[in-house]
């Protein structure tokens, strides 16, 4: 594949390999965490540990869209499904992710609820139109770089005046969570888990730019290096990390400078910024209540938001008793450091989110990586 | 039932529909019969026009495999229902190394299915049988109220014959096997995917639904001694060596640069968030044999028209744990677990 298939390129691998192996100091440890879900899948996918020297290690962060949503937001998704005039479109591993009580979108679907698999917000305003009759809300999810698509979504269903169109907004925002992150005091209090530096979101650094994360190196002393998504990449921004930490820089360099601009992209902020306003306070999977940290739609666009268009039944559905998926989540603790892992809790019957999409660092262990770390098979 | 056309109007094939009638047993059905499925499936078996076929069976084991078929779209490029219908169950007895005798197929209709879509399903899987030279040797009509089917589903079985001294199993693979794959991954899946409507995905993808036997029947004259045989059909690749390693209690290394995918099926993947090893197939086998055999196998793979792009992709491995492994491309390693569930794709 043209402009993808250089980018995992054996041979530019291994010279990586042996650069970072020459430039590591072997007197210290790397623990470089990638934030995003993308990185993690890559990482597993293409076997880039195996490429590291062993004090190089990547620590997974909490940069998967669907590991990070609370239980309570999933019930009530469930909950506008089950509405007999709602037909809820949602992203496709959306549903799976385990609710209360065992269930999940999935589940609600077998059980009569009519949820829908959408590739794109197009998708659901076209189900819209088809459905006049019907209420179509669209379940949106994940961080800055789906959520233009759904401020667009919502421009449009109003151009339309597509009055059967709701959008249920959780999105969230990346900076919020870096922070909350280092803050933490598991990861700040040096007895605990260091990270010496991040890899850096790429598509979501598309949308926002490189610039939001110049007061976290200069602030915490971390250095970040926004890094794309293929496995080169990958390598490569390891590289600059470990040359950053062994010269006590903490810089904003940026590896992926194809997409990448340090203003990011200005249309898809100000399309932002005319339908979404930010919330005092949003309940994330593993983080708990993050202050500032997600988006809710304006009042101006009230009429396509669905939390004021239908009254959603609160939950009070919390996680699993035994799931490290919170400590997972802050790369805290490591997937095989969890009882439930492997035992009750695999991708077959997810009990944490963190075992539910592949850029979860459960089931990215589990289906990629679980014959190392003392996975099964090395028991 | 043949002679002279008992019915005062032909069926209409252009416009008609599937009705009630058309399955209560009653003249309406015997038209559709006669009109239809035979003129096209027409053979010396079907032609008796008893409830069942009979016929005689040469020396060796039986084999018989069903398999529904519910595929969405019912037409995609590269094949159809019909056509699905018939490589599907061939390839399945076909994948214990016999020669495939006959077929028989049971379809549920569902009320006001257009008959032009009927018949053009009925004809392409004529076609099948007859390229494959495997007759639909009886079969059954049904029909369901509009709103309980979805459109047409098709149930064929399939019987053949495997030779003496061929004993293909899936728990026959040992350590030190060799695994060969008969050609490129994931065409069948895309390209369905990307014919469903509401993926507006344009490709020139075609299924790459076959019939299997042919290549079976070269691959064992050269090596009578394979040990397993299976169609990476549903969960693709993945599920079939993990069924296998599972079946016959051992591990499996595989080589991800000789597992060969289509450029274009890559680049499709690629933008919908897939797995070319977690892709449908329906004209692709994973052969496992002796390694003494491999080299006699390989060549005969590559020398019939189905398996001109088969390769070597790995080996079979003692382990408990019956773990599939894979040396990716990059250089590092990876376990190729069993999909969970269906494969979603992911949001970013």
């Amino acid at each position: 594949m043209k402009y993808i298939g250089e980018f995992r390129d054996r041979e530019l691998a291994r010279t990586l390999a042996e650069a970072i192996a020459r430039e590591a100091d072997t007197g210290r440890d790397y623990r470089l965490m990638e934030f995003c879900g993308g990185h993690t899948h890559a990482i597993f996918r293409y076997g880039v540990q195996d490429l590291m020297p062993e004090n190089v290690t990547f620590v997974h962060g909490p940069g998967c869209p669907v590991c990070v949503l609370p239980v309570r937001r999933i019930d009530q998704a469930i909950a506008l499904a089950e509405r007999e005039e709602v037909i809820l479109c949602t992203y496709g591993d959306t549903m799976r992710v385990p609710a209360g009580r065992g269930r999940s979108l999935l589940r609600a679907r077998a059980e009569g609820a009519d949820v829908r698999m959408v590739w794109s917000t197009r998708d659901a305003l076209e189900i819209a139109r088809k459905h006049p009759e019907r209420q179509v809300v669209f379940f949106a999810i994940g961080f800055e770089t789906t959520t233009p698509p759904t401020a667009v979504a919502i421009l449009q269903a109003a151009r339309e005046g597509l009055e059967n169109f709701s959008v249920f907004c959780n999105h969230v925002l990346t900076p919020a969570a870096i922070l909350n992150l280092l803050e933490s005091p598991e990861v700040r209090e040096l007895d605990g888990v260091a990270i010496d530096g991040f890899l850096g979101p790429s598509h979501v650094s598309a949308v926002i730019g490189s610039r939001p994360y110049e007061f976290f190196a200069e602030e915490y002393r971390k250095p970040v290096v926004i890094a794309g998504f293929e496995p080169l990449d990958v390598m490569q921004s390891a590289l600059m990390l470990i040359r950053q930490l062994n010269e006590g820089r903490a810089e904003v360099e940026n590896e992926y400078t194809r997409v990448v601009s340090r203003e990011g992209n200005r249309k898809a902020q100000a399309l932002v910024a005319e339908v979404f306003e930010l919330r005092r306070t949003f309940e994330w999977r593993g983080l708990g209540e993050v202050p500032y940290s997600a988006l809710r739609i304006k009042g101006q666009w009230a009429a396509f938001d669905a939390e004021r268009r239908f009254e959603i039944p609160d939950s009070r559905a919390a996680d699993v008793r035994g799931c490290e998926c919170p400590r997972i989540l802050r790369g805290v603790k490591k997937p095989t450091d969890c009882r439930l892992f492997g035992t009750v809790c695999t991708p077959d019957n997810p009990m944490g989110s963190c075992m539910v999409s592949s850029e979860g660092a459960c089931a990215a262990y589990w289906s990629y990586g679980r014959f190392r770390d003392g996975g099964e098979a090395a028991a | 039932m043949s002679g002279p056309v008992p019915f005062t109007r032909r069926l209409d094939l252009r416009h008609g529909r599937v009705e009630m009638s058309h399955g209560a047993g009653g003249r309406a059905m015997a038209q559709l019969i006669d009109e239809l499925f035979l003129a096209h499936l027409d053979n010396e078996l079907l032609r008796q026009g008893n409830d069942q076929a009979c016929f005689e069976v040469p020396p060796g084991r039986l084999v018989m495999s069903t398999d529904g078929h519910v595929v969405s779209p019912l037409f995609f490029p590269g094949g159809d229902i019909g056509s699905l219908a018939v490589h599907g169950t061939l390839n399945d007895v076909a994948m214990a190394g016999a020669r495939p005798l006959c077929l028989s197929a049971a379809f549920l209709l569902e009320e006001g299915f257009l008959l032009a879509d009927l018949e053009r399903i009925v004809a392409s899987m004529a076609r099948a049988c007859r390229e494959a030279g495997v007759p639909v040797a009886t079969g059954d009509t049904k029909v369901v109220e509009r709103g309980k089917g979805d459109g047409l589903f098709i149930t064929t079985t399939g019987v053949g014959v495997v030779p003496e001294g061929v004993a293909i199993s899936g728990d026959r693979a040992r350590p030190g096997d060799a695994i060969l794959l008969s050609g490129p991954i994931g065409n069948h899946g895309v390209a369905v995917m990307a014919s469903r409507e509401h993926l507006e995905f344009e490709t020139t993808i075609e299924s790459d639904s076959a019939a299997l036997h042919g290549l079976v029947a070269d691959m064992v004259a050269a090596a009578p001694g394979i040990h397993c045989l299976r169609d990476p059909t549903r969960g693709g690749l993945a599920a079939t060596l993990n069924e296998l390693a599972r079946q016959s209690g051992v591990g499996m290394k595989l080589r991800e640069t000789e597992i060969p995918v289509e450029g274009e099926v890559a680049a499709a993947c690629e933008l919908l968030g897939l797995d070319p090893l977690y892709v449908a197939n329906e004209g692709k086998l994973v052969c496992i044999c002796a390694p003494g055999d491999a080299g006699a196998v390989l060549a005969a793979m590559r020398a019939h028209p189905l398996g001109e792009r088969a390769t070597i992709i790995g080996e079979v491995t003692a382990d408990p744990h019956c773990l599939v492994q894979m040396e990716t491309a990059f250089g590092g390693s990876r376990v190729v677990d069993w999909i969970a569930g269906e494969q979603l794709p992911r949001i970013c």
